[in-house]
């Protein structure tokens, strides 16, 4: 792939310098170094801007990239888990909790996917049950009580299909999410980390601002359940993903989205501190935009934002 | 080889065949469910509900509101048609799917939505055509089921949606998956205006219409044995590899699972819809 052979390019030019630097220092003058170094880290940045949406699918679901639970340790203080939605179970797919960002009482609610086969296994891929979406609400629900912003982090395959979580109203309890966040007297902040799939993410991903990481995907249906439909071959999945139109750049072009976070270079896998101190400066500008709105303001800016997504053709004649 | 060869010409049909076929292709319909013979202007009379078992066969967008309205109607938002904002094509382009459909069942997308009487109570009514791409929801499907639900609220109006899709349209990506967010956050203030909303779920409803305003309703109800849930049987039986027991995702099991108020028969339905408006309003 011309991808791959372009990133091991950068690397040995990268590892070319290193080198130069340390056998011949006095004789390269500092800053023809700089020049160089200064020319690899454009390459890189013009590499990462350039990946195709199912290269950025991959980095999305990468199991090392930073979760809710790290995002939580890096950029909140005093968090304080909370659990079960009264009814039926606690649903370890979904974290939910209270805690403070830069001093201020906040809500933090985010799906977890587990990184090796035995966390993964306990948290259920990050696939949520009605539990884990009626957890949320009701977390959702405390902090509209106390005045207190909530944060979300979307990072999920989707909701989980399977006969326990029909029998207990997937899609009813999804779809109350989404009225109920409409009209929550206070800011929400979203913030697709990873994968944002379908309703399963949307559930906790209505808000006043959605932002997404530069390589995280958000898609009303996966790559592979696309191409399987279409072309009855799972395998066509990267002929789908770039049809979907599921990166970053392309749902900000569409207006789905609000903002672009940038990761650290080669993706937020490789540098979770870095990645959070990314997030930290465009969770925090919103939060202060967002808390001088007056409640009424918030809401029927909220009601508009939503509102205007679509397009269509007004008077077109119907053969 | 001559045993096997015709010497004298074959023999002379004396019409042409076309004529003496009695032409049966279309006119009559095995039911799904009882394997009976139905005559196609028998189910038709019976608002597609099969005479011999009762089965529900899907009935059109137009057919619903010929059910539910006592007259005429006033359709809003007729002309409202998808862009194709993300240039999909996948064995066909989806332009030339939406002229097929457009053409072929004479409207501009999966809906339509209109304000007339039932039972002499104004209302506002949207139905859902499965025909038209799976009932599937896009930008304009989520726009005019909005508007609807905007006009209901502007009039004061009850709100019945009769649901029949397959979710939320794919060859619209994110774009239809956002109008969840918007007909669920229209659905919020139709709520806080205390505006009656009846959902009716007909055979199928899954996917991103039953995870937003399907089950939304102040009532929820269905037709008997529709097809209801989120995901779709054979995604759930991919993902656990085990066949789905009998009846799952039905209306009766629904009912069961305390997810609908009631399943209601397609005979019964307009009268069942005026009761519950009469003990909303009246």
């Amino acid at each position: 792939m011309d991808h791959k052979r372009r990133k091991r390019e950068i690397e040995q030019l990268e590892k070319k310098v290193e080198d130069l630097r340390r056998l011949a220092s006095p004789q390269i003058p500092e800053a023809e170094l700089e020049r160089v170094r200064a020319e690899i880290n454009f390459l890189k940045r013009d590499f990462h801007a350039h990946l195709d949406a199912w290269q950025r699918t991959q980095l999305a679901r990468h199991p090392q990239r930073p979760s809710t639970l790290d995002y939580i340790r890096l950029l909140f203080a005093d968090f304080t888990e909370i659990h079960g939605d009264r009814a039926f179970a606690d649903d370890p797919a979904m974290v939910t909790g209270m805690a403070r960002f830069h001093g201020r009482p906040v809500a933090v609610i985010g799906q977890q996917k587990g990184r090796d086969t035995k966390q993964k296994l306990a948290r259920n891929f990050g696939m949520s049950k009605p539990e884990g979406y009626r957890k949320a609400l009701r977390v959702m629900k405390i902090a509209g009580k106390f005045g207190r912003p909530i944060f979300t982090f979307v990072d999920t395959p989707g909701a989980y299909p399977g006969i326990d979580a029909e029998e207990r109203g997937q899609a009813e309890a999804i779809a109350r999410n989404l009225r109920e966040m409409a009209r929550l007297p206070v800011p929400i902040i979203v913030t697709i980390t990873g994968e944002g799939g379908s309703g399963g993410a949307l559930a906790i991903a209505v808000g006043d601002t959605v932002n997404m990481l530069e390589n995280s995907i958000y898609s009303v249906i996966s790559p592979e359940g696309c191409a399987s439909i279409i072309w009855r071959d799972a395998s066509k999945a990267e002929q789908a993903a770039a049809a979907l139109k599921i990166s970053a750049p392309d749902l900000l072009e569409l207006g789905l989205i609000d903002e672009i976070v940038p990761e650290p270079d080669g993706g937020a896998h490789l540098n979770h501190e870095a990645t959070a101190q990314l997030l930290d400066p465009v969770l925090e500008r919103w939060l202060k935009e967002l808390v001088r709105l007056p409640t009424p303001e918030l809401l029927d800016r909220r009601y508009e934002k939503y509102r205007r997504m679509g397009q269509f053709m007004e008077q077109a004649a119907i053969p | 080889m001559a045993w096997f060869k015709r010497e004298k010409k074959p023999i002379e049909q004396p019409t042409p065949p076309d004529e003496r076929r009695v032409r049966t292709e279309g006119l009559w319909i095995k039911c799904d469910s009882c394997r009976a013979i139905v005559w196609k202007k028998d189910l038709e009379n019976n608002w597609q509900v099969c005479p011999k078992c009762q089965h529900h066969f899907k009935l059109g967008a137009t057919r619903r509101l010929e059910l539910l309205f006592d007259g005429g109607w006033l359709e809003q938002d007729a002309h409202l048609t998808s862009t194709d904002p993300l240039g999909f094509v996948d064995t066909k382009p989806y332009v030339t799917r939406l002229k097929e459909a457009q053409k072929k069942l004479g409207m501009g997308d999966a809906i339509i939505t209109a304000e007339g009487f039932l039972n002499s109570r104004p209302l506002i009514c949207c139905s859902m055509e499965f025909g038209f791409i799976g009932g599937s929801m896009g930008a304009v499907v989520g726009e005019k089921v909005t508007r609807a639900i905007e006009l209901a609220m502007e009039k004061k109006l009850p709100l019945v949606i009769v649901s029949c899709s397959g979710g939320a349209r794919m060859m619209e990506g994110t774009i239809s998956l956002m109008q969840l967010a918007k007909v669920s956050a229209a659905l919020a203030r139709l709520d806080e205006a205390r505006v009656p909303y009846i959902s009716v779920l007909t055979d199928p409803t899954t996917g991103g219409v039953t995870a937003s305003y399907a089950m939304l309703g102040d009532l929820n109800i269905a037709e008997p044995g529709a097809l209801i849930g989120f995901a779709g049987p054979r995604v759930i039986e991919q993902t656990i590899r085990q066949k789905l027991p009998e009846g799952f995702q039905t209306a009766e099991f629904l009912l069961q699972h305390g997810f609908l108020d009631a399943v209601v028969p397609r005979k019964d339905l307009k009268t069942y819809i005026a009761n519950a408006l009469d003990l909303f309003l009246a």
